[in-house]
């Protein structure tokens, strides 16, 4: 059980100019789920490799509890690392594939014999234990590498978009039993994924990342209802966030014939630091309702309905300003129109969110 | 403006639609028609003709190898085993007496094979794995040195046994000063420096393949250099020790000249080889015995490369990494 605190942590990989990571503050707790997420080539992986000591860091340092780690090699650690395509050793088998870091620290045979099967246990690999890896499915080859970090009892647990070579429904149950397996041994993970909705649902703590910079860090909940910018707010949530940059007037943001209420304060700070009379509003496709034309809604043209069975993603465009510009709407089944119809807009007040139109920053 | 959708899944995880048909890939498919299947054997029967027709000399006796072809054998069989006994244990200063000089291939060649295989599988995982300055160079130094003829070296290296390594009047190495059987340790040297370039590369380039990951995995695990080489890279790399360890034999075991050179001619240490030239050169009234001495030599290459076969397995690394 450990924290793991970096401190202005910075990657900068050689022969390159811009920061892989860039300056990383990040204080993960006790016992704490942490995820990391971002598109690819955020620098999320290049992050956790950082904490396993598979990278160097290159200004800034990574702390363990309260030990500098920085410049330790991995052994020294005391963690241990799921891999994206899980890296199992091929000649050994999984017997041997998870014995062999206890064998290296001259635990005793018994002690080895020991937790390897309470592994084998809790992962439902008994059967297994003296199969190659060759003669396992990706499923069972995932939880061996799961398991392989398992028996370490490490301080920290790092795991690599260890779930990304499974097949859909798979992958679902894994989410589950990984999140499920975490919370029983109460052990420091930092989990990587490019994938939102495993960082939403797996997540104690999100930790949003574009081009080496941390963007946010928050709980699901409070990043998906109070995205700190721009990138945030479209990243999360899926079908993204509706965000659109449109004039500023003084009742609020103008969408065509559409006006979406900001606040005073709000008004102020778009203003502030040459706003240019812009502001950029988003609002969630599950925030806003289809209403009739005399209600004063945005225009919407249906392009297509995606029927999902227990709701109905609506794409369309609108007009603004003579550009067309996409929008999606998440709709109850039975009100669901039909590709051509023209739908009218309108999101739920106070359900919208504000950022500054240059700095992207939420207002 | 943005409306941003989910990232795209990285690359790697997207399925590709079957590798594309390309000419190598037809030449391959055709290459295991029933046709080529039977060129080729006709092939290997041609080739193997006069190794059998050497194979029924061998146990002819001498007047009917001097007199008819080994053909004749079939309808006419007149077999003995005269002229092995002969090759192997006879007395007389004419005969043979393989049996001391097949001993002495065996002594050059298996440390022959052995050092190169180890000192290379070191040197390639550093090469391959391991971070440090001057990597690069080293590597196109060794690459570079497999272009220098063998025959090159003979004499520099005849003077550092005999002479040592002196530099301005400053003795750096000493004479080596080696005598009767001590000699094996300069063909085991010779080999050694001859084979490490080729092997090197050769190794190189296996274990630079193996996946990274697997080498991350273990070092996350707790394993330091030494233990990877020896738990992770050893056990995969087999099927290349084997292919470079038949090459290496095969070529120590048929070398004349490295062998007569620094072993020299003596009966304590010249290999099978300098004995066969020999034979074929002063006793030319009585090659009847050369037939069985060549076999005698080729027995062992081919026992060693039939043991050996087994090693060359594919899919050793199937199911450690996906993607």
């Amino acid at each position: 059980m450990a924290t793991v605190t970096y401190s202005k942590a910075t990657r900068i990989y050689p022969g390159t100019e811009r920061p892989a990571v860039d300056h990383l503050d990040l204080e993960i707790g006790d016992g704490e789920f942490l995820v990391l997420v971002g598109p690819s080539g955020c620098g999320k992986s290049t992050s956790l490799r950082m904490l396993a000591g598979l990278e160097d860091v290159d200004d800034g340092s990574i702390y363990i509890d309260t030990r500098d780690v920085t410049h330790l090699p991995p052994k020294a650690r005391d963690i241990a690392m799921v891999f994206q395509n899980y890296a199992l050793y091929p000649h050994m088998t999984v017997y041997e594939n998870m014995a062999f870091a206890l064998k290296l620290r001259k635990t005793s045979k018994s002690e080895i014999d020991r937790r390897v099967k309470e592994a084998a246990a809790l992962l439902q690999l008994e059967d297994y234990l003296s199969r190659k890896p060759k003669a396992l499915s990706g499923g069972q080859r995932q939880r061996v590498a799961m398991g392989r970090a398992i028996v370490r009892e490490p301080q920290v647990f790092l795991m690599d978009e260890p779930l990304s070579n499974l097949d859909a429904k798979l992958r679902v149950q894994t989410r589950t039993q990984i999140a499920t397996l975490q919370a029983k041994l109460g052990v420091t993970t930092v989990y990587v994924t490019h994938d939102q909705v495993e960082a939403m649902t797996m997540g104690h703590r999100v930790a949003v990342m574009l081009d080496g910079v941390l963007q946010q860090v928050d709980t699901p909940r409070e990043l998906y209802d109070t995205p700190a910018n721009v990138f945030v707010a479209g990243f999360m949530g899926s079908p993204a966030m509706n965000i659109k940059t449109v004039p500023l007037t003084d009742g609020g943001a103008t969408f065509a014939e559409l006006t979406v209420p900001l606040t005073r304060e709000q008004i102020a700070a778009a203003q502030a630091e040459s706003g240019d009379g812009k502001v950029t509003v988003g609002f969630r496709p599950e925030d806003c309702d289809l209403v009739s034309e005399s209600e004063g809604g945005l225009a919407l043209v249906v392009e297509l309905v995606e029927d999902l069975g227990s709701d109905a993603n609506v794409y369309g465009h609108a007009a603004i300003d003579g550009t067309s510009e996409r929008f999606v709407v998440r709709t109850d089944r039975r009100h669901m129109p039909n590709m051509g119809d023209t739908v009218y807009v309108k999101p739920r007040t106070g359900r919208n969110h504000a950022f500054h139109a240059v700095t992207g920053n939420r207002i | 403006m943005m409306t941003t959708t989910t990232p795209p899944a990285p690359a790697g995880t997207e399925s590709v639609p079957g590798p594309p048909v390309t000419r190598a890939a037809r030449v391959r498919r055709r290459l295991n028609s029933p046709i080529a299947t039977g060129a080729s054997i006709l092939i290997a029967v041609l080739w193997t003709v006069p190794t059998f027709g050497l194979f029924v000399s061998s146990f002819r006796p001498e007047d009917e190898i001097k007199t008819t072809g080994w053909w004749t054998a079939f309808s006419n069989p007149q077999f003995t085993l005269q002229n092995y006994q002969e090759v192997l244990f006879g007395r007389s200063a004419s005969s043979g007496q393989l049996a001391g000089y097949f001993i002495n291939s065996l002594v050059i060649t298996i440390p022959s094979v052995l050092f190169p295989l180890a000192f290379a599988a070191l040197a390639a995982y550093a090469l391959a794995w391991m971070n440090f300055k001057g990597r690069d160079w080293i590597y196109i130094a060794v690459f570079a040195l497999q272009i220098v003829p063998l025959q090159m070296a003979l004499v520099p290296l005849l003077s550092f046994f005999s002479e040592g390594v002196s530099l301005g009047g400053i003795e750096l190495m000493p004479a080596w000063n080696l005598d009767d059987e001590e000699k094996f340790v300069q063909v085991w040297f010779a080999h050694t420096c001859f084979a490490l370039p080729v092997a090197v590369f050769l190794l190189h380039n296996f274990i630079s393949q193996l996946p990274k990951d697997l080498m991350e995995a273990a070092r996350v695990d707790g394993a330091t250099h030494p233990k990877i080489f020896r738990s992770i890279v050893l056990p995969l790399i087999v099927p290349a020790l084997a292919a470079f360890g038949i090459f290496q034999f095969l070529w120590v075991w048929n070398d004349l000249l490295v062998a007569l050179i620094f072993a020299g001619g003596g009966s304590e240490t010249a290999p099978l080889t300098v004995r066969l030239a020999e034979l074929a050169g002063t006793r030319a009234n009585e090659w009847q015995r050369l037939t069985s001495g060549a076999f005698i030599s080729i027995v062992v290459p081919l026992i060693v490369f039939l043991s050996l076969q087994r090693f060359f397995v594919r899919g050793l690394l199937a199911g450690g990494v996906k993607g």
